[in-house]
């Protein structure tokens, strides 16, 4: 079973938690002045890399804390858990202290 | 005008024991007062005066005292267990330690139950469903942490090298007994 590290509870096997999409994504600050576009690209467009994603993750049979994680869409690996609310990491340091 | 007659049934009613001779046992625990309380750390020292136990701020901590006990199972979340029959005295207890502080205190007594899994081979049994290392050195006396047995959600609490009390809602308890029941065949 995939281990995932918690920033909160530690290594938890992964059927704790539930995955909540990508990480850091501000919702407009005045609604009803952005247009049908950025609104549209606000709820409905991501990413979807190949390799390091940036996501939000909730471990919802534990703590309950909604945290953030980069993990790398192609082996599935987690390089990194930390906090909700803290600013989103530089990948290159990231992937500098997984050693790779 | 209706006649309502409200009975309090036990969520174990008509299950049958686990036991297993000289090996585990699982028992239902007496009736509870029980809240979830939420709010930061300032509150929660507040709390721990109108409670009368200190709500651990380190994680996955259970502290008990007196027949009362605070789990700390978040950042900013406890749940505090409390003898049968104390739920006003201890939210209003709770409520002036607390002042205008910003917080929220749920009585919870009648969603949740519990039972203990206790004897020697409590940490086999519980591992029937139960994801987490629960040997001694890795889920220590006095940890305690939500996790799942099988899929409902449980709160696991160490209390004793070879007891654990369980917590969980109760409408999970047919469910989680009956496959406690199943693998108490096989420990």
């Amino acid at each position: 079973m995939l281990l995932i590290p918690c920033p909160h509870c530690g290594e938890r096997p992964e059927l704790e938690f539930r995955y909540a999409g990508e990480a850091h994504i501000a919702r407009p600050a005045d609604p009803s002045s952005t247009s049908d576009q950025e609104w549209a690209e606000y709820l409905y467009f991501r990413s979807n890399p190949k390799g390091l994603h940036i996501e939000r993750w909730r471990h919802v049979s534990g703590c309950a804390r909604f945290f953030n994680c980069v993990r790398d869409t192609v082996s599935d690996k987690i390089l990194k858990t930390y906090p909700a609310g803290q600013p989103k990491p530089d990948l290159a340091v990231v992937l500098k202290e997984a050693g790779q | 005008m209706s006649d309502l007659k409200i009975t309090r049934r036990s969520a174990f009613e008509g299950l049958h024991p686990i036991q297993v001779e000289g090996s585990v046992t699982v028992a239902p625990t007496p009736y509870a007062t029980r809240f979830s309380f939420r709010g930061d750390a300032k509150a929660a020292s507040a709390c721990s005066k109108g409670f009368g136990v200190l709500l651990p701020n380190d994680l996955l901590k259970a502290e008990s005292d007196q027949g009362r006990t605070a789990i700390s199972l978040g950042p900013d979340e406890w749940l505090l267990i409390a003898p049968d029959g104390e739920v006003e005295s201890l939210e209003a207890a709770i409520a002036k330690a607390l002042g205008d502080q910003h917080q929220s205190l749920v009585d919870i007594s009648h969603r949740n139950t519990a039972f203990t899994v206790s004897g020697l081979k409590a940490e086999t049994l519980l591992a029937s469903g139960c994801l987490l290392d629960l040997h001694i050195s890795a889920f220590p006396v006095g940890m305690a942490t939500r996790t799942i047995y099988s899929k409902a959600d449980i709160i696991l609490w160490r209390t004793a090298p070879d007891t654990f009390h369980v917590e969980l809602w109760r409408s999970f308890v047919p469910f989680v007994w009956g496959l406690l029941e199943e693998a108490a065949h096989e420990v």
